[in-house]
């Protein structure tokens, strides 16, 4: 009991003095986490969209390997990516092994399948009626696709709120491939990993509260849209 | 102004709907009438290149190739609204906003159509809370705000109660006269059918089975199908003794019948169509130009709606309605001995159709 109220004053200690090694990792995870979203979210939202609203052969396949994603390991996506990234690797040559670019890619490719897959969900639950009226009323294909996924925008931000918080929480993935480097690719998780095993407890406690901000805030503003939709619509 | 030709509509790999032949007119109206299911809305998905076609469709004398350009000319009104999360002012212009018209421009129009469909007030409101029959006048505002050359209704009052459909039909009847704009409506109600259409279809089986004026279909259905569909609810099996100028001898059970329409050509026993409307009842004999009368007894009576159906047995069963005031003052019961008769001139025949 009394490692749990030293860690919580240590923790509000470290915030209010804004420590820097705890602000750097907060905004290292926000930066790396957001980019990799960022870039699963450009590449996912129209691959989920075009699984979710069209016929095409090898799509159940495509649709099995976006499930199966879902569920990956990132110790696995780890792995992979290191064996890309090692100077003899297939990658190497970039030298993005221990940076953040490479743990862009580790977290981008555990955010993807989230993002394209309940994107395909999302749009396979709207009236498939609705995409013929659209193109009745002149729309181009694209035109169509575009307003669905506006029209099915909530439960695509909630894909996209799904892999944002399957890679600000993860750590295996980012361990393995950013190296934890102090300053640098040291995230909130990795960070709080080291932190713990140091039994610095109120580094790590500031650090989880931190992260459960961030995570509390993206589900906050989630459901204030949900609640603000359904208010307009009754 | 549309000509279709051998035209076939598929839902997937699946033909489901056939016309071979259908010929629209600029400014016209034409209703596509049928039972559930029988592939009415594919053949107007069809029309509306909504769904894969096979066969020839014309647009103003040219094959229509570029399916997207020829849907910009035209407009779909669904059987369910199908509004877009957002105002409803938004919603009627949403057509002209994927035409690229300005904002300024694209509200006006959608705010005058809004306002001749009798939903003006409502622009700023959110689509969806609306009623159902406020959503459907959205709709239909959002198809006649891009000015179409062709509206395409399908079904578009089926989910509507009663008074609500009666109202919006009456509305659309003289918003489509006000501005001349080319209709096909898809439905499955005669009365819908007859309020809004210059031409009727007959759809069934997948088949545009007959397509004439409203007079034609309704009183010389082209198979027993459509006579059963559009009310005609005698038909009866008939064999032709003799024929001349002017008049058609038949025999149906027992009885002489003479119709002033020749029989089929190649055909002696003609199916013999009477509506329900053009039999007279009488308690006695009288002196009529009527040249077909039978002694008949009343096997049963039923109220429908403001009407009464008699069943009758004249030697064949016999149909007529008569008005609920018209059976109370004669006194009609079951088992009563009637006359019942109807004029040369009144019944139809189709050919038999032989499997």
């Amino acid at each position: 009991m009394d490692l749990i109220v030293e860690g919580i004053a240590g923790a509000i200690a470290k915030l209010a003095s804004l420590d820097p090694d705890v602000m750097n990792a907060a905004a290292a995870s926000l930066v790396v986490s957001g980019a990799a979203t960022a870039l699963a979210v450009i590449s996912g939202v129209p691959l989920g969209a075009l699984i979710g609203l069209t016929r095409f052969r090898g799509r159940r396949l495509l649709l099995s390997f976006v499930n199966t994603g879902m569920g990956l390991p990132p110790v696995v996506v780890g792995l992979f990516v290191v064996i890309f990234l090692w100077r003899s690797g297939a990658l190497g040559d970039l030298n993005w092994y221990c940076t953040r670019q490479g743990m862009v890619i580790a977290q981008y490719l555990l955010a993807a399948p989230s993002v394209i897959g309940l994107t395909a969900i999302a749009l396979q639950s709207v009236d498939p009626l609705l995409r013929t009226q659209l193109l009745s009323l002149g729309a181009s294909r694209w035109q169509a696709a575009w307003l669905l996924v506006r029209e099915s925008r909530l439960l695509v931000l909630g894909a996209v709120i799904a892999g944002f918080g399957a890679v600000i929480s993860e750590v295996g993935a980012s361990q393995m491939v950013g190296c934890n480097v102090k300053g640098d690719t040291r995230i909130l998780t990795t960070a709080i990993t080291l932190e713990t095993s140091k039994g610095e407890f109120g580094s790590a406690f500031a650090l989880a509260f931190i992260l459960l901000a961030l995570i509390f805030g993206l589900t906050a503003i989630t459901t204030y849209a949900q609640q603000g939709r359904n208010a307009r619509s009754t | 102004m549309l000509e279709a030709r051998d035209l076939v509509a598929y839902r997937g790999d699946r033909p489901v709907a056939h016309a071979a032949r259908i010929d629209l007119a600029e400014g016209e109206h034409l209703a596509l009438l049928g039972p559930n299911g029988a592939g009415k809305s594919s053949l107007v998905l069809g029309l509306a290149t909504l769904v894969r076609t096979g066969g020839e469709l014309r647009y103003r004398g040219a094959r229509v190739v570029d399916a997207d350009a020829y849907r910009r000319r035209i407009a779909v009104v669904f059987q369910r609204p199908l509004l877009l999360d957002r105002s409803v002012r938004d919603n009627a212009a949403l057509g002209l906003a994927l035409r690229g018209v300005g904002r300024r421009e694209r509200d006006a129009r959608a705010d005058n159509e809004l306002a001749r469909l009798g939903v003006g007030h409502l622009g700023d409101r959110p689509a969806l809370g609306l009623s159902g029959g406020e959503a459907q006048r959205v709709s239909i505002a959002r198809a006649l705000a891009i000015d179409p050359e062709i509206l395409f209704l399908d079904e578009p009052f089926s989910a509507l109660d009663a008074p609500t459909r009666e109202t919006l039909i009456a509305d659309l009847a003289h918003v489509l006269r006000d501005r001349g704009v080319t209709t096909v409506m898809v439905t499955h109600d005669r009365d819908e059918a007859l309020s809004l259409a210059d031409r009727i279809g007959v759809v069934m089986n997948g088949e545009l089975r007959q397509l004439d004026t409203a007079e034609t279909v309704f009183g010389m259905p082209s198979d027993p199908e459509i006579a059963a569909f559009v009310g005609v609810e005698n038909v009866l099996p008939a064999r032709v003794e003799r024929a001349t100028d002017e008049l058609t001898m038949l025999r149906i059970a027992d009885q002489h019948v003479e119709i002033t329409e020749p029989p089929p050509p190649g055909d002696d026993f003609p199916l013999l169509c009477v509506r329900p409307d053009d039999v007279v009842i009488a308690r006695e004999a009288a002196s009529s130009s009527a040249r077909n009368s039978f002694r008949a007894r009343i096997v049963r009576i039923e109220p429908i709606g403001r009407r009464t159906r008699l069943v009758l047995d004249c030697g064949f069963p016999l149909i007529a309605h008569v008005t609920r005031q018209s059976a109370r003052d004669m006194g009609l019961t079951a088992g009563d001995q009637v006359i019942a008769s109807f004029k040369a001139t009144v019944p139809h025949l189709l050919p038999r159709i032989r499997h």
